[in-house]
Protein backbone atom coordinates (compact mmCIF):
# COMPACT_ATOMS: atom_id res chain seq x y z
CA UNK A 1 0.00 0.00 0.00
CA UNK A 2 1.18 3.52 -0.46
CA UNK A 3 2.70 4.86 2.58
CA UNK A 4 1.55 8.00 1.39
CA UNK A 5 -1.90 7.38 1.25
CA UNK A 6 -2.47 5.06 4.42
CA UNK A 7 -5.97 5.69 5.79
CA UNK A 8 -7.08 2.79 6.16
CA UNK A 9 -10.37 2.10 8.96
CA UNK A 10 -9.48 -0.62 11.68
CA UNK A 11 -10.53 1.72 14.95
CA UNK A 12 -9.78 4.07 17.44
CA UNK A 13 -6.45 4.24 19.43
CA UNK A 14 -3.98 6.75 21.36
CA UNK A 15 -1.11 4.69 20.09
CA UNK A 16 0.01 7.83 18.14
CA UNK A 17 -0.09 10.29 20.90
CA UNK A 18 2.20 7.99 22.57
CA UNK A 19 4.03 8.07 19.78
CA UNK A 20 4.20 11.58 19.39
CA UNK A 21 5.66 11.83 22.77
CA UNK A 22 8.48 10.29 21.94
CA UNK A 23 9.09 11.76 18.40
CA UNK A 24 11.72 14.56 19.22
CA UNK A 25 11.89 16.12 16.29
CA UNK A 26 8.17 16.79 15.75
CA UNK A 27 8.10 18.23 19.65
CA UNK A 28 11.03 20.00 18.83
CA UNK A 29 9.40 21.83 15.54
CA UNK A 30 6.19 22.42 17.79
CA UNK A 31 8.11 24.43 20.48
CA UNK A 32 9.80 25.80 17.95
CA UNK A 33 6.40 26.80 15.79
CA UNK A 34 5.18 28.22 19.14
CA UNK A 35 8.24 30.71 19.80
CA UNK A 36 8.09 31.81 16.79
CA UNK A 37 4.47 32.48 17.08
CA UNK A 38 4.52 34.26 20.29
CA UNK A 39 7.50 36.55 19.35
CA UNK A 40 6.05 37.02 15.71
CA UNK A 41 2.37 38.06 17.01
CA UNK A 42 4.24 40.31 20.06
CA UNK A 43 5.64 42.32 17.37
CA UNK A 44 3.14 42.58 15.27
CA UNK A 45 0.44 43.85 17.59
CA UNK A 46 3.14 46.51 18.55
CA UNK A 47 3.92 47.62 15.38
CA UNK A 48 0.49 46.94 13.84
CA UNK A 49 -1.37 48.47 16.79
CA UNK A 50 0.80 51.84 15.94
CA UNK A 51 0.16 51.66 12.40
CA UNK A 52 -3.57 51.26 12.92
CA UNK A 53 -3.83 54.04 15.50
CA UNK A 54 -1.52 56.51 12.97
CA UNK A 55 -3.86 55.82 10.04
CA UNK A 56 -7.17 56.78 11.04
CA UNK A 57 -5.61 59.46 12.66
CA UNK A 58 -3.11 61.24 10.08
CA UNK A 59 -4.02 61.64 6.62
CA UNK A 60 -0.97 58.81 6.26
CA UNK A 61 0.07 58.40 2.36
CA UNK A 62 2.80 55.95 2.62
CA UNK A 63 1.82 53.50 5.74
CA UNK A 64 -1.52 52.03 4.62
CA UNK A 65 0.05 51.20 1.28
CA UNK A 66 3.37 49.38 3.00
CA UNK A 67 1.00 47.73 5.98
CA UNK A 68 -2.05 46.74 3.58
CA UNK A 69 0.21 45.63 0.44
CA UNK A 70 1.50 42.45 2.30
CA UNK A 71 -1.87 41.28 3.42
CA UNK A 72 -2.95 41.14 0.04
CA UNK A 73 -0.24 40.08 -2.42
CA UNK A 74 0.47 36.16 -2.82
CA UNK A 75 2.79 35.12 -0.01
CA UNK A 76 5.18 33.65 -2.10
CA UNK A 77 6.18 36.82 -3.46
CA UNK A 78 7.05 38.08 0.45
CA UNK A 79 8.86 34.70 1.27
CA UNK A 80 11.32 35.01 -1.89
CA UNK A 81 12.37 38.90 -2.05
CA UNK A 82 12.80 38.31 2.20
CA UNK A 83 15.07 35.38 1.15
CA UNK A 84 17.15 37.37 -1.25
CA UNK A 85 17.28 40.19 1.86
CA UNK A 86 18.52 38.02 4.45
CA UNK A 87 20.82 36.25 2.08
CA UNK A 88 22.49 38.91 0.38
CA UNK A 89 22.24 42.48 2.33
CA UNK A 90 21.92 40.66 5.93
CA UNK A 91 24.14 38.37 5.68
CA UNK A 92 21.81 36.59 7.75
CA UNK A 93 21.68 32.81 8.79
CA UNK A 94 18.28 31.56 8.20
CA UNK A 95 16.57 30.27 11.23
CA UNK A 96 14.24 30.93 13.49
CA UNK A 97 14.65 35.06 13.66
CA UNK A 98 14.43 35.35 9.86
CA UNK A 99 11.13 33.60 10.44
CA UNK A 100 9.79 35.77 13.53
CA UNK A 101 10.77 39.08 11.23
CA UNK A 102 8.66 37.35 8.04
CA UNK A 103 5.77 36.16 9.65
CA UNK A 104 6.11 39.97 11.69
CA UNK A 105 5.80 41.61 8.29
CA UNK A 106 2.53 40.06 7.07
CA UNK A 107 1.05 40.27 10.16
CA UNK A 108 1.24 43.97 10.91
CA UNK A 109 -1.48 44.43 8.37
CA UNK A 110 -3.84 42.17 9.86
CA UNK A 111 -3.49 43.72 13.16
CA UNK A 112 -3.89 47.27 11.67
CA UNK A 113 -6.72 46.54 9.70
CA UNK A 114 -8.51 45.09 12.68
CA UNK A 115 -7.59 48.17 15.07
CA UNK A 116 -8.38 50.50 12.76
CA UNK A 117 -11.62 48.92 11.88
CA UNK A 118 -12.43 49.35 15.58
CA UNK A 119 -11.62 52.96 15.93
CA UNK A 120 -13.58 53.99 13.27
CA UNK A 121 -16.72 52.94 14.65
CA UNK A 122 -15.93 55.13 17.59
CA UNK A 123 -17.37 58.70 18.42
CA UNK A 124 -14.73 60.62 18.09
CA UNK A 125 -16.25 63.20 20.30
CA UNK A 126 -14.50 61.10 23.49
CA UNK A 127 -10.67 62.45 22.30
CA UNK A 128 -12.25 66.15 22.19
CA UNK A 129 -13.79 65.89 25.47
CA UNK A 130 -10.37 64.90 26.90
CA UNK A 131 -8.69 67.44 25.12
CA UNK A 132 -10.93 69.76 26.44
CA UNK A 133 -10.35 68.42 30.15
CA UNK A 134 -7.05 69.22 29.78
CA UNK A 135 -5.35 65.24 28.97
CA UNK A 136 -2.37 65.54 27.53
CA UNK A 137 -1.63 63.37 24.04
CA UNK A 138 -0.27 60.60 26.17
CA UNK A 139 -2.86 60.91 28.83
CA UNK A 140 -5.74 60.66 26.04
CA UNK A 141 -3.60 57.82 24.55
CA UNK A 142 -3.29 55.49 28.02
CA UNK A 143 -6.65 56.46 29.76
CA UNK A 144 -8.79 57.28 26.76
CA UNK A 145 -8.00 55.13 23.58
CA UNK A 146 -6.02 52.11 24.71
CA UNK A 147 -8.64 50.63 26.72
CA UNK A 148 -11.33 51.25 23.89
CA UNK A 149 -8.61 49.53 20.90
CA UNK A 150 -8.19 46.61 23.63
CA UNK A 151 -10.37 43.99 22.37
CA UNK A 152 -9.46 45.15 18.62
CA UNK A 153 -5.60 44.66 19.99
CA UNK A 154 -6.33 41.41 21.46
CA UNK A 155 -8.45 39.81 18.39
CA UNK A 156 -5.10 40.86 16.24
CA UNK A 157 -2.84 39.15 18.32
CA UNK A 158 -4.69 36.00 18.60
CA UNK A 159 -4.95 36.72 14.63
CA UNK A 160 -1.26 36.51 14.12
CA UNK A 161 -0.58 34.17 16.60
CA UNK A 162 -3.14 31.68 14.01
CA UNK A 163 -1.61 32.92 10.75
CA UNK A 164 1.87 32.43 12.01
CA UNK A 165 1.75 29.32 13.48
CA UNK A 166 -0.22 27.51 10.38
CA UNK A 167 1.73 29.90 7.65
CA UNK A 168 3.41 27.26 4.88
CA UNK A 169 4.93 29.46 2.12
CA UNK A 170 6.91 32.23 4.07
CA UNK A 171 8.49 30.12 6.50
CA UNK A 172 9.22 27.49 3.71
CA UNK A 173 11.77 30.13 1.70
CA UNK A 174 12.90 31.65 5.18
CA UNK A 175 13.42 28.04 6.82
CA UNK A 176 17.22 27.66 6.50
CA UNK A 177 18.28 24.49 7.16
CA UNK A 178 18.40 24.37 10.98
CA UNK A 179 15.90 23.91 13.46
CA UNK A 180 12.44 21.59 12.66
CA UNK A 181 9.44 23.64 12.29
CA UNK A 182 6.68 22.10 12.40
CA UNK A 183 4.36 22.99 8.90
CA UNK A 184 7.79 22.06 7.19
CA UNK A 185 7.78 18.90 8.93
CA UNK A 186 4.28 18.26 8.02
CA UNK A 187 5.36 19.04 4.42
CA UNK A 188 8.54 16.66 4.33
CA UNK A 189 5.99 13.84 5.93
CA UNK A 190 3.18 14.45 3.17
CA UNK A 191 6.21 14.76 0.53
CA UNK A 192 7.53 10.96 2.19
CA UNK A 193 5.36 8.95 4.01
CA UNK A 194 2.90 9.54 6.64
CA UNK A 195 2.16 8.59 9.91
CA UNK A 196 -0.75 9.56 12.21
CA UNK A 197 1.50 11.22 14.32
CA UNK A 198 0.63 14.32 11.57
CA UNK A 199 -2.79 13.79 12.49
CA UNK A 200 -2.50 13.93 16.14
CA UNK A 201 0.33 17.02 16.18
CA UNK A 202 -2.43 18.81 14.25
CA UNK A 203 -5.42 17.72 16.44
CA UNK A 204 -3.54 18.84 19.14
CA UNK A 205 -2.66 22.30 17.57
CA UNK A 206 -6.45 22.58 16.45
CA UNK A 207 -7.36 22.24 19.69
CA UNK A 208 -4.67 25.15 20.72
CA UNK A 209 -6.29 26.90 17.63
CA UNK A 210 -9.79 26.62 19.01
CA UNK A 211 -9.51 27.73 22.02
CA UNK A 212 -7.93 31.16 21.02
CA UNK A 213 -11.15 31.19 18.63
CA UNK A 214 -13.52 31.01 21.31
CA UNK A 215 -11.23 33.53 23.48
CA UNK A 216 -11.32 35.46 20.81
CA UNK A 217 -14.93 35.38 19.93
CA UNK A 218 -15.46 36.08 24.06
CA UNK A 219 -13.62 39.30 23.41
CA UNK A 220 -15.48 40.16 20.12
CA UNK A 221 -18.84 40.01 22.40
CA UNK A 222 -17.82 41.86 25.06
CA UNK A 223 -16.81 44.43 22.29
CA UNK A 224 -20.47 44.57 20.65
CA UNK A 225 -21.61 45.07 24.23
CA UNK A 226 -19.44 48.02 24.58
CA UNK A 227 -20.73 49.70 21.40
CA UNK A 228 -23.91 49.23 22.02
CA UNK A 229 -24.24 51.02 25.33
CA UNK B 1 0.18 71.84 14.28
CA UNK B 2 1.88 71.51 18.24
CA UNK B 3 5.40 69.93 18.62
CA UNK B 4 4.29 67.56 21.42
CA UNK B 5 1.31 66.18 19.06
CA UNK B 6 3.64 66.04 15.98
CA UNK B 7 5.76 64.10 18.21
CA UNK B 8 3.41 61.80 19.27
CA UNK B 9 2.44 61.67 15.47
CA UNK B 10 6.19 60.11 14.61
CA UNK B 11 6.04 58.24 17.66
CA UNK B 12 3.30 56.07 16.55
CA UNK B 13 3.79 55.90 12.96
CA UNK B 14 7.63 55.61 13.01
CA UNK B 15 8.38 52.38 14.04
CA UNK B 16 5.89 50.69 12.20
CA UNK B 17 7.08 52.46 8.81
CA UNK B 18 10.95 51.67 9.83
CA UNK B 19 10.38 48.16 9.87
CA UNK B 20 8.02 47.62 6.87
CA UNK B 21 10.95 50.28 5.06
CA UNK B 22 13.58 48.14 6.05
CA UNK B 23 11.36 44.16 5.50
CA UNK B 24 9.36 45.13 2.73
CA UNK B 25 10.17 47.72 0.83
CA UNK B 26 14.27 47.07 0.70
CA UNK B 27 13.20 43.67 0.19
CA UNK B 28 10.84 44.45 -2.63
CA UNK B 29 13.92 46.32 -4.15
CA UNK B 30 16.65 44.23 -3.88
CA UNK B 31 13.90 41.53 -5.61
CA UNK B 32 13.80 44.11 -8.55
CA UNK B 33 17.61 43.99 -8.85
CA UNK B 34 18.28 40.77 -8.50
CA UNK B 35 16.24 39.98 -11.62
CA UNK B 36 18.62 42.52 -13.89
CA UNK B 37 21.64 40.32 -12.55
CA UNK B 38 23.53 36.93 -13.88
CA UNK B 39 23.37 34.02 -11.88
CA UNK B 40 26.85 32.30 -10.34
CA UNK B 41 28.30 29.38 -11.05
CA UNK B 42 27.08 27.35 -8.45
CA UNK B 43 23.99 29.31 -7.93
CA UNK B 44 23.47 32.51 -6.65
CA UNK B 45 24.65 35.62 -8.47
CA UNK B 46 27.40 36.43 -10.15
CA UNK B 47 29.69 39.14 -8.91
CA UNK B 48 28.81 42.46 -10.05
CA UNK B 49 31.56 45.23 -11.00
CA UNK B 50 30.19 48.66 -10.16
CA UNK B 51 33.70 50.43 -10.36
CA UNK B 52 34.73 53.80 -12.15
CA UNK B 53 35.77 53.33 -15.32
CA UNK B 54 34.09 50.05 -16.22
CA UNK B 55 31.76 49.38 -19.40
CA UNK B 56 28.80 49.59 -18.47
CA UNK B 57 27.98 46.34 -20.76
CA UNK B 58 30.45 44.48 -18.28
CA UNK B 59 28.88 46.09 -15.25
CA UNK B 60 27.02 42.43 -14.40
CA UNK B 61 23.79 43.99 -14.92
CA UNK B 62 21.39 42.28 -17.60
CA UNK B 63 17.82 42.08 -19.32
CA UNK B 64 19.12 38.39 -20.55
CA UNK B 65 16.52 36.71 -18.36
CA UNK B 66 13.45 38.33 -19.44
CA UNK B 67 14.41 37.89 -22.53
CA UNK B 68 14.89 34.30 -21.46
CA UNK B 69 11.39 34.26 -19.92
CA UNK B 70 10.02 35.50 -23.47
CA UNK B 71 12.39 32.97 -25.88
CA UNK B 72 10.84 29.46 -24.19
CA UNK B 73 6.77 29.55 -24.80
CA UNK B 74 6.97 27.06 -21.80
CA UNK B 75 6.74 30.03 -19.62
CA UNK B 76 4.39 32.45 -20.78
CA UNK B 77 2.38 29.04 -21.19
CA UNK B 78 2.42 28.43 -17.32
CA UNK B 79 1.30 31.88 -16.91
CA UNK B 80 -1.48 31.38 -19.38
CA UNK B 81 -2.11 27.64 -17.23
CA UNK B 82 -2.24 29.79 -13.93
CA UNK B 83 -4.48 32.28 -15.09
CA UNK B 84 -6.77 29.47 -15.93
CA UNK B 85 -6.82 27.68 -12.99
CA UNK B 86 -7.16 30.97 -10.88
CA UNK B 87 -10.44 32.06 -13.39
CA UNK B 88 -11.45 28.29 -13.01
CA UNK B 89 -11.53 28.63 -9.12
CA UNK B 90 -12.77 31.88 -8.79
CA UNK B 91 -15.88 30.87 -11.04
CA UNK B 92 -16.11 27.52 -9.37
CA UNK B 93 -16.27 29.52 -5.83
CA UNK B 94 -18.95 32.09 -7.03
CA UNK B 95 -21.38 29.58 -8.29
CA UNK B 96 -20.84 27.78 -5.08
CA UNK B 97 -20.23 30.46 -2.27
CA UNK B 98 -23.52 32.68 -3.89
CA UNK B 99 -26.50 29.97 -2.86
CA UNK B 100 -24.80 29.60 0.56
CA UNK B 101 -24.35 33.14 1.29
CA UNK B 102 -27.50 34.14 0.05
CA UNK B 103 -28.50 31.20 2.44
CA UNK B 104 -26.65 32.18 5.64
CA UNK B 105 -27.82 36.01 4.58
CA UNK B 106 -31.47 35.13 4.83
CA UNK B 107 -31.15 32.79 8.10
CA UNK B 108 -32.14 34.28 11.29
CA UNK B 109 -29.61 35.87 13.46
CA UNK B 110 -29.28 32.82 15.92
CA UNK B 111 -28.23 30.38 12.52
CA UNK B 112 -26.66 32.87 10.75
CA UNK B 113 -23.57 33.22 13.58
CA UNK B 114 -24.00 29.31 13.62
CA UNK B 115 -23.07 28.94 9.82
CA UNK B 116 -20.50 32.04 9.53
CA UNK B 117 -18.49 29.47 12.27
CA UNK B 118 -18.85 26.87 10.11
CA UNK B 119 -17.73 28.62 7.23
CA UNK B 120 -14.35 29.38 8.65
CA UNK B 121 -14.10 26.27 11.31
CA UNK B 122 -11.74 24.99 8.65
CA UNK B 123 -9.00 27.61 9.24
CA UNK B 124 -8.73 26.03 12.73
CA UNK B 125 -6.97 23.30 10.99
CA UNK B 126 -3.36 23.06 9.46
CA UNK B 127 -3.36 23.96 6.17
CA UNK B 128 -1.21 21.01 5.02
CA UNK B 129 -3.17 18.92 6.88
CA UNK B 130 -6.48 19.97 4.80
CA UNK B 131 -4.51 19.24 1.42
CA UNK B 132 -3.34 15.92 3.09
CA UNK B 133 -7.03 14.90 3.73
CA UNK B 134 -7.52 15.36 0.16
CA UNK B 135 -5.18 13.17 -0.95
CA UNK B 136 -7.39 10.40 0.99
CA UNK B 137 -10.21 10.79 -0.34
CA UNK B 138 -8.71 11.08 -3.50
CA UNK B 139 -6.09 8.76 -3.93
CA UNK B 140 -6.94 5.56 -5.90
CA UNK B 141 -7.88 2.99 -3.18
CA UNK B 142 -10.34 5.63 -1.43
CA UNK B 143 -14.55 4.89 -1.48
CA UNK B 144 -15.06 8.50 -3.72
CA UNK B 145 -12.56 6.79 -6.06
CA UNK B 146 -14.35 3.52 -6.35
CA UNK B 147 -17.55 5.52 -6.66
CA UNK B 148 -16.54 8.00 -9.57
CA UNK B 149 -15.11 4.72 -11.21
CA UNK B 150 -17.60 2.41 -10.55
CA UNK B 151 -20.09 5.09 -12.44
CA UNK B 152 -17.87 5.31 -15.27
CA UNK B 153 -17.63 1.57 -15.56
CA UNK B 154 -21.40 1.62 -15.85
CA UNK B 155 -21.33 4.01 -18.51
CA UNK B 156 -18.57 2.03 -19.97
CA UNK B 157 -15.51 4.94 -19.82
CA UNK B 158 -12.22 3.45 -19.12
CA UNK B 159 -11.31 4.31 -15.15
CA UNK B 160 -9.69 7.41 -14.22
CA UNK B 161 -6.67 8.57 -11.70
CA UNK B 162 -8.64 11.12 -9.21
CA UNK B 163 -5.09 12.33 -8.21
CA UNK B 164 -2.25 14.15 -9.34
CA UNK B 165 -4.35 15.41 -11.73
CA UNK B 166 -5.27 19.25 -12.83
CA UNK B 167 -8.78 18.17 -11.53
CA UNK B 168 -7.48 17.47 -7.84
CA UNK B 169 -5.61 20.66 -8.41
CA UNK B 170 -8.71 22.81 -9.00
CA UNK B 171 -10.31 20.65 -6.10
CA UNK B 172 -8.20 21.49 -3.89
CA UNK B 173 -7.79 25.35 -4.70
CA UNK B 174 -11.96 25.94 -4.72
CA UNK B 175 -11.42 23.99 -0.99
CA UNK B 176 -8.96 26.69 0.24
CA UNK B 177 -10.49 29.30 -0.75
CA UNK B 178 -13.76 28.86 -0.80
CA UNK B 179 -14.26 30.83 2.68
CA UNK B 180 -12.80 34.08 1.14
CA UNK B 181 -15.71 34.44 -1.37
CA UNK B 182 -18.17 33.23 1.12
CA UNK B 183 -17.23 35.79 3.91
CA UNK B 184 -17.81 39.10 1.47
CA UNK B 185 -20.35 37.58 -0.40
CA UNK B 186 -22.30 37.26 2.98
CA UNK B 187 -21.35 40.68 4.13
CA UNK B 188 -22.66 42.19 0.72
CA UNK B 189 -25.59 40.11 0.88
CA UNK B 190 -26.50 40.90 4.44
CA UNK B 191 -26.77 44.78 4.33
CA UNK B 192 -29.62 44.52 1.56
CA UNK B 193 -32.65 45.90 2.29
CA UNK B 194 -35.60 43.91 1.97
CA UNK B 195 -38.07 46.37 1.59
CA UNK B 196 -36.56 46.27 -2.08
CA UNK B 197 -37.38 43.19 -2.77
CA UNK B 198 -40.94 43.47 -1.40
CA UNK B 199 -41.06 46.73 -3.55
CA UNK B 200 -40.01 44.59 -6.50
CA UNK B 201 -42.90 41.78 -5.95
CA UNK B 202 -45.67 44.35 -5.55
CA UNK B 203 -45.03 45.93 -8.89
CA UNK B 204 -45.39 42.30 -10.55
CA UNK B 205 -41.50 40.53 -10.62
CA UNK B 206 -41.45 37.01 -10.53
CA UNK B 207 -38.92 35.54 -8.13
CA UNK B 208 -36.38 35.05 -10.92
CA UNK B 209 -37.01 38.74 -11.86
CA UNK B 210 -36.60 39.82 -8.13
CA UNK B 211 -32.95 38.03 -7.97
CA UNK B 212 -31.96 39.19 -11.30
CA UNK B 213 -32.75 43.08 -11.37
CA UNK B 214 -32.35 43.38 -7.45
CA UNK B 215 -30.53 41.14 -5.67
CA UNK B 216 -28.14 40.58 -8.43
CA UNK B 217 -26.48 43.73 -9.12
CA UNK B 218 -26.27 45.16 -5.66
CA UNK B 219 -24.35 41.96 -4.74
CA UNK B 220 -21.50 42.82 -7.81
CA UNK B 221 -19.40 44.68 -5.40
CA UNK B 222 -19.31 41.70 -3.30
CA UNK B 223 -18.35 39.39 -5.84
CA UNK B 224 -15.60 41.58 -6.77
CA UNK B 225 -14.10 42.19 -3.68
CA UNK B 226 -14.31 38.15 -2.90
CA UNK B 227 -12.97 37.21 -6.66
CA UNK B 228 -9.60 39.25 -5.74
CA UNK B 229 -9.50 37.07 -2.76
CA UNK B 230 -9.37 34.12 -4.31
CA UNK B 231 -7.74 35.30 -7.73
CA UNK B 232 -4.72 36.72 -6.66
CA UNK B 233 -4.15 34.13 -3.62
CA UNK B 234 -4.30 30.86 -6.08
CA UNK B 235 -1.95 32.54 -8.67
CA UNK B 236 0.91 32.39 -6.71
CA UNK B 237 0.09 28.93 -4.81
CA UNK B 238 2.50 26.26 -4.87
CA UNK B 239 1.89 23.77 -2.47
CA UNK B 240 -1.37 22.42 -3.96
CA UNK B 241 -0.26 21.96 -7.13
CA UNK B 242 2.63 20.86 -5.72
CA UNK B 243 1.00 18.08 -3.47
CA UNK B 244 -2.08 17.17 -5.59
CA UNK B 245 -0.98 18.13 -8.87
CA UNK B 246 0.99 15.42 -11.24
CA UNK B 247 4.35 16.39 -12.69
CA UNK B 248 2.54 18.19 -15.69
CA UNK B 249 -0.04 20.70 -13.31
CA UNK B 250 2.99 23.29 -12.17
CA UNK B 251 1.87 26.70 -11.96
CA UNK B 252 4.16 29.93 -11.57
CA UNK B 253 4.42 29.14 -8.31
CA UNK B 254 6.25 25.63 -8.39
CA UNK B 255 8.49 27.41 -11.04
CA UNK B 256 9.61 30.37 -8.70
CA UNK B 257 10.26 27.82 -5.71
CA UNK B 258 12.21 25.68 -8.11
CA UNK B 259 14.59 28.51 -9.15
CA UNK B 260 15.26 29.73 -5.50
CA UNK B 261 15.31 26.02 -3.90
CA UNK B 262 15.80 23.88 -6.89
CA UNK B 263 18.37 24.94 -9.39
CA UNK B 264 19.55 28.17 -7.31
CA UNK B 265 18.91 30.71 -10.04
CA UNK B 266 17.71 33.72 -8.45
CA UNK B 267 18.16 35.91 -10.91
CA UNK B 268 15.66 34.11 -13.06
CA UNK B 269 13.57 33.44 -10.15
CA UNK B 270 13.25 37.27 -9.20
CA UNK B 271 12.43 37.58 -12.94
CA UNK B 272 9.09 35.18 -12.42
CA UNK B 273 8.06 36.84 -9.05
CA UNK B 274 8.56 40.19 -10.77
CA UNK B 275 6.22 38.87 -13.83
CA UNK B 276 3.96 37.10 -11.09
CA UNK B 277 3.93 40.99 -9.05
CA UNK B 278 3.30 42.55 -12.56
CA UNK B 279 0.15 40.24 -13.09
CA UNK B 280 -1.28 40.52 -9.59
CA UNK B 281 -1.26 44.30 -10.29
CA UNK B 282 -2.67 44.26 -13.24
CA UNK B 283 -5.61 41.71 -12.01
CA UNK B 284 -5.87 43.73 -8.71
CA UNK B 285 -6.52 46.99 -10.67
CA UNK B 286 -9.10 45.43 -13.38
CA UNK B 287 -10.92 43.98 -10.06
CA UNK B 288 -11.08 47.42 -8.36
CA UNK B 289 -12.12 49.10 -12.08
CA UNK B 290 -14.75 46.77 -12.17
CA UNK B 291 -15.83 47.25 -8.70
CA UNK B 292 -16.10 51.34 -9.39
CA UNK B 293 -18.06 51.33 -12.57
CA UNK B 294 -20.35 48.40 -11.65
CA UNK B 295 -20.80 50.25 -8.23
CA UNK B 296 -24.68 50.45 -8.08
CA UNK B 297 -25.90 53.76 -6.09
Amino acid sequence: MNPKLNAEWVGFTLHWYKALLNNHEMLLAARNSLIIAISASFLATTLGTMAGLAIHRYKLKVLPILAFTPVAMPEILLGVSLLLFFLQVLNLTLGMLSIIIAHTTFCIGFVAIIVRARLQGMDESIFEAARDLGATPWQTFHQITLPLIRPAVIAGALMSFTLSIDDFVITFFTKGAGEPILPIQIYTMIKVAVTPEVNAISTLLMLLTLTLIIIATRFDTSMLKGESK
Amino acid sequence: MQTSSRLLKWLISGPPLLFLLIFFVAPSLIMVFTSFRLPGEFGGLAPINILPGEVAGDSGLTIETYQFFFSDFIYTEIFLKSFAVATFTTLICIAMAYPLALLIARSRKKFRNLMIMLVVLPFASNFLVRIYAWMIILGPESGFSHFINGILAFLGIAPVTLLFSPFAVLIGMVYVHLPFMILPLYTNLEKHDPILLDAAQDLGANSWQRFWYVTWPQSLPGIFSGSALVFIPVLGMFAIPDILGGTGDIMIGNLIKDQFLGTRDWPFGSTLSIMLTLAVLGTAGLFSWFARTRNPV
